[in-house]
Order: C-alpha cells, then sequence, then structure tokens
C-alpha cells in the first residue's frame, strides 16, 4: 500500500511536471493564473522584451481591483486617485487585449477584487494549483486548491511557461475543535490561529486547516480563514473539499455543468489527507473558546479577545508597536474613539460578511463622527446585496456604499484613513500606514465592525446580536 | 536579470525592529508605477518623510551615504506581509544588496534572490553581535556561504542552492526554466488524456 498521503501532498504531486533534486528545485504546474494591475506590468515588459508570448492565456484571468476608484465616474471620469493609477489599469487592459487574456474590467458584470472574483465565477476548482502576484492568494485554498501568492518575476515565469520552480513547503495542520459559539466568525478564528502561530510561525508551512470548527463554517469562512494564512508567514492555506464546497461551486460559470460537474465533484471529494498521513507540523486549538477577536498591535498576531487587557511589551519592537497604536499595556481597547469603520476587501468583502455587518446595523445608525465605508468584494456581491436590500441598511445608518475593489484595505486608491486616525477594518493587515500614512488598524470580523460603527468605540458584537433576538 | 553576485563587502546599517513588513519598505501607494527603477526614493519612505513630504533629518536612513552601506541588518521576520516585488526593487534601488536577519519571509526570498538582493539568515547570537556593533565591516561570501567580521570565526548560511547558483553564475531562471518546455508539453499531454479518457465505470 501506498504512503498515506496530505491533501497537499496530493495536489503537488499531480501538478509535478519535473521533479526538484537537491540541487535544483522542481517545475510545477499552474492550473489558474490570476492576475491583477499592480503586480503585472513589469512581468508583461519582461516576456515582451524576450519577444514571448502568454503561453496558455486560457488559463490566465485578469481583473481590476488595487488602483481603481470606489466612487462612480463624474462627467464621464471615473476618479483615479493619479494619472498613474489610471494609466497602470490602461496598461492591464492593453496588455489582455494585446494576449488574448480575459479581462473583467470597467463595465464587466464579473470585476471583483481577485480572490472574491475567482471562485464567484468557478475559475478556482479543487484539487488545482492557483497563483497570482499577490500574497492572498491562499484565499482559494479554501476549495482544497494548492494557492499561493508570486512575484512579478514569477508572475513572468507563468505567463510564459505556466509553470513555476519551485521547492515543496512543509506541511502543517491546525485542526480546530468543537463548535464556535454565536457571534464568532471565521475571521475570529482566523485571528485566533494567527495570535497562536505568530507572525512568522507559518514561515515555510503550507496550512491545513480541520475540525469540527472549520467544517461548521461556510465557504466565505473558509475563505477568510485561508486568506489570512500568509499573516502567520503560510504561503498558503487548504480546507478538503466536501459536500459545502460542492455545492457553493454548482453552477457557476467556469465549473463543468450537470452529470460532468457531478464526476469531477466525486474526484474532488477523494482530495483528503489520508489517515496515517504525518505533517511536519500539528497545533490544536479549541474552537469553542475562541471569542470576537480584535488585534492591538502592528501585527496581525497581536491579537486578543475584544475586553483583554493589552499585554505588557517584550520587546523594543512590542513597545514600538504600543506607541504607534496609542495604547497601554494593561488597559482594555475598547475606550478610544474610532474614526473610520471598513468593511470589505478579500478577506471579508463577501455577501455573508455584509449581512453579518449588516444584521448588527439594521435599525441603528453609526455614531456622528464615525466614517463608514462598505465596499462590496465585487460586482457580484453587491448586485447580490442590493437585490437582498442591504445597501438600503448600511446607506440609512450612515455609511457610504462603494463600487467594488480593494480600496481601504491596501490604501493605494484614493480610499485611505487620516494620519493618527483609528480604524476598526475588516480587512487583513494593520502594519503601520498600512491603511494610509499614520493610520491606525484595529483588525476585527464584520460584526464587530459594524458594532464598533455604532458605539463609536471598539465593541463586541454579540452586545448587539443579543439584543435584536430579544427584540 | 541581475548582475552575478559572489562577495559583498560593506559596512552594516542596523535597523533592530522586528516584523520589517514590505508596506514599510515600500508603502503602497507606490505601487501603481509600471517600472521597476527609481524606486529607492521611495524606500521606507514613511519612515524618512512627514505627511508633507520634508525629509526627517532624524531617520537613519537620510543620513547614511547608501553607497557604503551595502548591507542591511534588520530584525527577525524581515520582509512579511504583501508579496510586492517592489520591495526587493526599491531596496536595490536605494543602494543595499543584502539583509542578514534571524529569519526571513518567504515570498520576499524569493522575489530577492531574482534581483540579485541576498537574504542571509543567521543565529540569534550573530545576530545580536551585528546589532551591538553598527556600521562595522562585513563580509558576504555567497560562494563560501559564510558570513565574515572582524576577529569572529566565520558563519555560516544557507541559500537555496539554484538560487545560489544563479546568482554566482548570472543564470537566468526564466530562461532555464523555458529550457523544460518539453517536459512542460508533455505533462500537458497527459492531461488532457486524462480529462478526455472515459469515466471509470
Amino acid at each position: 500500500m501506498s504512503r498515506p498521503r496530505t491533501l497537499f501532498d496530493k495536489v503537488w504531486d499531480a501538478h509535478v511536471v519535473t521533479r526538484e533534486t537537491p540541487e535544483t528545485p522542481g517545475v510545477l504546474y499552474i492550473d489558474l493564473h490570476l492576475v491583477h494591475e499592480v503586480t503585472s506590468p513589469q512581468a508583461f515588459t519582461e516576456i515582451e522584451a524576450r519577444g514571448l508570448k502568454v503561453r496558455r492565456p486560457d488559463k490566465t484571468f485578469a481583473t481590476l481591483d488595487h488602483s481603481t476608484p470606489t466612487l462612480p465616474a463624474i462627467d464621464g471620469q471615473l476618479p483615479y486617485v493619479t494619472a498613474e493609477a489610471k494609466s497602470q489599469v490602461t496598461r492591464l487592459e492593453e496588455n489582455c487585449g494585446r494576449h488574448g487574456i480575459d479581462l473583467a474590467g470597467w463595465g464587466s458584470p464579473d470585476r471583483g477584487v481577485v480572490h472574491v472574483m475567482g471562485p464567484e465565477l468557478g475559475l478556482t476548482q479543487p484539487g488545482m494549483t492557483v497563483v497570482c502576484g499577490d500574497s492572498h492568494t491562499a484565499t482559494h485554498g479554501a476549495f482544497g486548491a494548492l494557492a499561493f501568492g508570486i512575484g512579478t518575476s514569477e508572475v513572468g515565469h507563468v505567463l510564459a511557461t505556466q509553470c513555476l520552480l519551485q521547492r515543496k513547503s512543509k506541511a502543517m495542520r491546525v485542526t480546530v475543535t468543537g463548535a464556535l459559539t454565536p457571534g464568532v466568525s471565521g475571521k475570529d478564528m482566523a485571528l485566533a490561529v494567527i495570535a497562536e502561530l505568530g507572525f512568522g510561525g507559518g514561515t515555510g508551512f503550507v496550512i491545513e486547516y480541520a475540525g469540527e470548527a472549520v467544517r461548521s463554517l461556510d465557504m466565505e469562512g473558509r475563505m477568510t480563514l485561508c486568506n489570512m494564512s500568509i499573516e502567520a508567514g503560510a504561503r498558503a492555506g487548504m480546507i478538503a473539499p466536501d459536500a459545502v464546497a460542492i455545492d457553493w461551486l454548482r453552477g457557476r460559470k467556469h465549473v463543468p455543468q450537470g452529470e460532468a460537474y457531478e464526476a469531477r465533484a466525486a474526484e474532488w471529494l477523494t482530495l483528503v489527507t489520508d489517515p496515517g498521513a504525518v505533517f511536519d507540523a500539528e497545533i490544536v486549538i479549541d474552537g469553542a473558546a475562541i471569542r470576537p477577536m480584535a488585534t492591538w498591535g502592528t501585527t496581525p498576531d497581536a491579537g486578543s479577545p475584544i475586553g483583554s487587557r493589552v499585554p505588557e511589551p517584550k520587546s523594543d519592537s512590542d513597545r514600538k508597536a504600543l506607541a504607534y497604536m496609542g495604547f497601554e499595556a494593561g488597559e482594555t481597547t475598547t475606550t478610544q474613539a474610532v474614526d473610520v469603520v471598513f468593511i470589505g476587501s478579500c478577506t471579508n468583502g463577501r455577501l455573508p460578511d455584509l449581512r453579518a455587518a449588516a444584521e448588527v446595523l439594521r435599525g441603528r445608525k453609526v455614531k456622528p463622527g464615525v466614517r463608514m465605508l462598505v465596499v462590496p468584494g465585487s460586482e457580484a456581491v453587491r448586485r447580490d446585496a442590493e437585490a437582498e436590500g442591504l445597501h438600503h441598511v448600511f446607506t440609512e445608518a450612515g455609511a457610504e456604499w462603494r463600487i467594488p475593489g480593494c480600496s481601504m484595505c491596501i490604501a493605494m486608491n484614493g480610499d485611505f484613513v487620516a494620519p493618527g486616525q483609528l480604524a476598526v477594518s475588516t480587512s487583513n493587515r494593520n502594519f503601520e500606514g498600512r491603511q494610509g500614512k499614520g493610520a491606525r488598524t484595529i483588525l476585527a470580523s464584520p460584526a464587530t465592525a459594524a458594532a464598533s460603527a455604532i458605539a463609536g468605540v471598539l465593541t463586541d458584537p454579540r452586545v448587539y446580536l443579543s439584543e435584536t433576538a430579544h427584540a | 536579470m541581475p548582475e552575478p553576485l559572489k562577495v559583498l563587502t560593506s559596512r552594516t546599517l542596523v535597523l533592530t525592529q522586528a516584523n520589517i513588513d514590505t508596506d514599510q519598505i515600500i508603502p503602497a501607494r507606490f505601487l501603481t508605477t509600471t517600472e521597476t527603477t527609481g524606486l529607492g526614493q521611495k524606500a521606507f519612505y514613511d519612515w524618512r518623510y512627514e505627511a508633507d513630504g520634508s525629509a526627517r533629518p532624524e531617520a537613519v536612513l537620510n543620513r547614511i551615504d547608501p553607497a557604503e552601506h551595502r548591507i542591511l541588518v534588520a530584525g527577525d521576520n524581515f520582509g512579511c506581509g504583501s508579496s510586492r516585488e517592489h520591495a526587493p526593487w526599491a531596496l536595490y534601488d536605494y543602494g543595499f544588496r543584502a539583509v542578514i536577519s534571524t529569519s526571513i519571509a518567504d515570498i520576499f526570498t524569493s522575489n530577492a534572490l531574482k534581483n540579485g538582493f541576498l537574504p542571509v539568515v543567521v543565529d540569534q547570537a550573530t545576530w545580536e553581535d551585528l546589532v551591538a556593533n553598527p556600521e562595522q565591516v562585513v563580509t558576504v561570501d555567497l560562494e563560501a556561504g559564510e558570513v565574515r567580521r572582524g576577529n569572529h570565526a566565520p558563519v555560516a548560511f544557507a541559500v537555496e542552492p539554484f538560487a545560489r547558483q544563479c546568482l554566482l553564475d548570472g543564470v537566468d531562471t526564466l530562461g532555464w526554466l523555458q529550457k523544460h518546455m518539453p517536459d512542460i508539453e508533455a505533462y500537458e499531454r497527459t492531461q488532457s488524456e486524462q480529462a478526455l479518457a472515459p469515466e471509470p465505470a
């Protein structure tokens, strides 16, 4: 009998073109290459300078998300933050046109944040290798794909050859046991896992998430969890596909339809870690003990249950982080006035995220003085949310309802948090200046962000959820 | 394609902070460029400049001569965060050619090695000594795989063997990958044959 294999082993083995040796990396085949405007122009320039073509435009899909404005056109002109941002978008439009690549550009009903769009269109499928010049590509691992971020040189490699030179990472299993309690989301689980692993704790690993609490998440919650694998240093996070994944993908634009889909789905369900397969590292977390989480520092692992006290700094870096955030060790972070609330991003810009925020906000108001931005992750999310009337819930509460894009998560399109302002954000990084120069970021779930918008301070959403339940 | 890199001797610049992420190295708002050059002016921008664009005189990166400080010594988990290759582009353009830390993020390492920028991981004791003695002249010898300084015993460091060879010889990795095209085409044929095969009964 063959050696028991992990899910990661199975997907890896199926894509090895040539094996790695002590001297050379292996050649790994890539099934899906997602492209956006920021990390691709230099790669197109490089391959064109060599006289090369995009080898498999049929396996390459592009979107516009990072540099794009989230406010509508004025007199037919989109309000780009700079001429350079606009020309970067134009460059991708030209590159896609010249190389025959499908682009979900302006006017496309498919356009969205790359890691929201890929799964939505069924481009992402179990067992695939998926890459993008973007570290949050790990998102697609929620479907049992091996998905990871690459640099621009490697974007060029994939454009030209559909392959990458790779050495296999180590494997780690993170098992989250038990049942999540009400008001606790996939985002809270992700922040709890990262707090446990540490910011660099996953470096060199591909993580497989397993356990009852992971299984209990919907696909969007699983995507949130896998999305943040890089915030523990892991390039990829994966979850074995199950009936939830199969049902979620059925009927989407790029998956096989009808009987062909069911046959494919049966194959996908074999993508599980075999009993007895060995991981290089294993950790187990009690899912029932996870509470709504928020960060207090400037790294994503600096998180704790809302209302807990900021720990004593252990290093100069910790002291610098606390000084930047304006928080004191031994105090809670629930008393400082919040200036901005951001709901969106490839981490939390999907329909269930918006529903969770709307559930808290319905019939309530954003506290005066708080600016709240809700940015759907894609045109499809926007359509679905508007069909349910969620946009009215947000705008009636006093929030802004925007056009899809990365927006304030990376703050390169003109949506940013002003210097010194405190934001509660559903995005993925609380680095110094990530949401704008001098911006202070607290990472949290959509429900927590909504609750904080109402209260004007960081707030455990269960306060409002229990009020709603008892109303 | 980077120039061959064999031996580098330079003063160090020490930034002790842990977790220097790629947003610190090159803030996202400068990523609208479509070039790989000229990013050195934007390296560590928010550490070096005030909101109004005036230089912070106290910022060490504004005070040193980059040409004399080719080796950066930085805190643990250097280069974490975003996959932007603009980070090694910016560091290189500023003048750095290597970073020494106790750990360096995966994607940054991969990007750096493709741009003639050497990521060097050393043990904690060596790192502490480097931090305690800023501005010292250090040699990073890729061929020998060791860091040398003053009277200290050489400290070995590892670089992925293929990337090391590419840096030493100036090998073009994309060109090397293209030589595998027959293997890639053979792989694609087996995949399409599998897809066309009848379902097992």
